[in-house]
């Protein structure tokens, strides 16, 4: 690799900006992607392997390609700067997620309670407009306050968030599903509402239920056949 | 925050590389069966020993340190076949049944 493709590469990745490495194999030459003086298979290719999120060998006439796909990290916004909320952040940055913290209560909402974490103190709606929740973006709520969880939740379930969870035991969630319906939320849409949060493992203390909530996102995300949860 | 990578094995071989190591970086290209790593795991190989970041379970890291030293030396890419191993202890594949195709190149 020369120095020009890893300090490109490198750059992108700073900026977020998705980018492929295509290598021909085995001679190892390399190009970025996309890249307008690319042939448009290859450009086609490159743009595929970033929509999956997977990178691979591909055959393209008589060339193999290693296409090495980069995308920005995954989201992880937490609405409610609470104690889970603390203790789900050292679970989410190593698992590739970049953390977004909003709570308009700047006592909760604080640098010292979250070091080197993005902090929103907007309120909920504006917060999830600001920052558009797209398909690389898990949405998690945490506060137990309708106030501050509904309209939250409302922004969320017109994104294509890939995972939206909401805190709070199966009576309040049911309360929760009845409030957003008067939104006019279907049962379809309601169904992307992972409530009770998590996995159920009995958790008990903030990391345990931090701990089965970044379960869950993963098994979502890896769409592994998750139990269903239990009737409300 | 953002988030530490502890897959960005790039990084931290181009950290290495401006820190004047003589580096090389394997990258898992294709592979079939069960595999460990997907595709696009990385191991990064310093002149001098270092290594980072994984292209299996640990089971052929070894064979391709080795085969990342001659890469180094040499500045020729090699594209390593592995696929199962045998009984014969000595032979380098894969115990979990599964083949990768293994990328090797210098950081110039």
């Amino acid at each position: 690799m020369t120095p020009d493709i890893l300090a490109a590469l490198e750059q992108a990745k700073r900026d977020k900006r998705p980018i492929v490495l295509a290598t021909r194999l085995p001679s190892g030459e390399q190009q970025l992607l996309p890249d307008p003086s690319a042939p448009d298979d290859l450009n086609a290719a490159a743009q595929r392997a970033l929509d999956r999120d997977e990178s691979g060998t591909v055959k393209l006439g008589d060339t193999d390609w290693f296409l090495h796909a980069y995308n920005p990290p995954l989201r992880l916004i937490v609405v409610g700067a609470v104690h889970v909320a603390q203790a789900l952040v050292p679970f989410a940055v190593p698992c590739g997620f970049s953390v977004i913290i909003v709570d308009p209560r700047r006592s909760f909402a604080s640098d010292e309670r979250f070091p080197g974490v993005e902090i929103s103190t907007d309120w909920p709606d504006e917060a999830m407009d600001k920052f558009a929740p797209d398909s690389r973006t898990a949405v998690v709520t945490l506060t137990h306050d309708p106030k501050l969880d509904d309209p939250a939740l409302d922004r969320a379930l017109h994104s294509q968030a890939f995972y939206i969870g909401a805190l709070g035991s199966r009576r309040t969630h049911a309360a929760r599903l009845g409030r957003l319906r008067e939104l006019g939320h279907g049962d379809d849409a309601l169904s992307r509402i992972q409530g009770p949060v998590g996995l159920n493992i009995e958790a008990v203390t903030a990391p345990e239920i931090a701990l089965s909530i970044m379960a869950e996102i993963v098994g979502v995300r890896r769409n592994a056949p998750l139990p269903p949860k239990a009737k409300l | 925050m953002n988030p530490i990578d502890v897959d960005d094995v790039l990084a931290t071989a181009a950290a290495w590389r401006a820190a004047g190591e003589q580096v090389a970086v394997a990258t898992v290209t294709e592979t079939w069966g069960s595999s460990p790593r997907p595709a696009g795991s990385q191991m990064a190989v310093t002149k001098s020993g270092r290594m980072a970041g994984s292209v299996s379970g640990g089971c052929i890291e070894g064979a391709v340190a080795d085969a990342a030293m001659k890469t180094i030396d040499s500045g020729t890419p090699q594209l390593l076949d592995f696929g199962v191993s045998n009984e014969r202890a000595w032979e380098v594949g894969l115990a979990c049944g599964g083949k990768v195709k293994v990328f090797v190149e210098r950081l110039s």
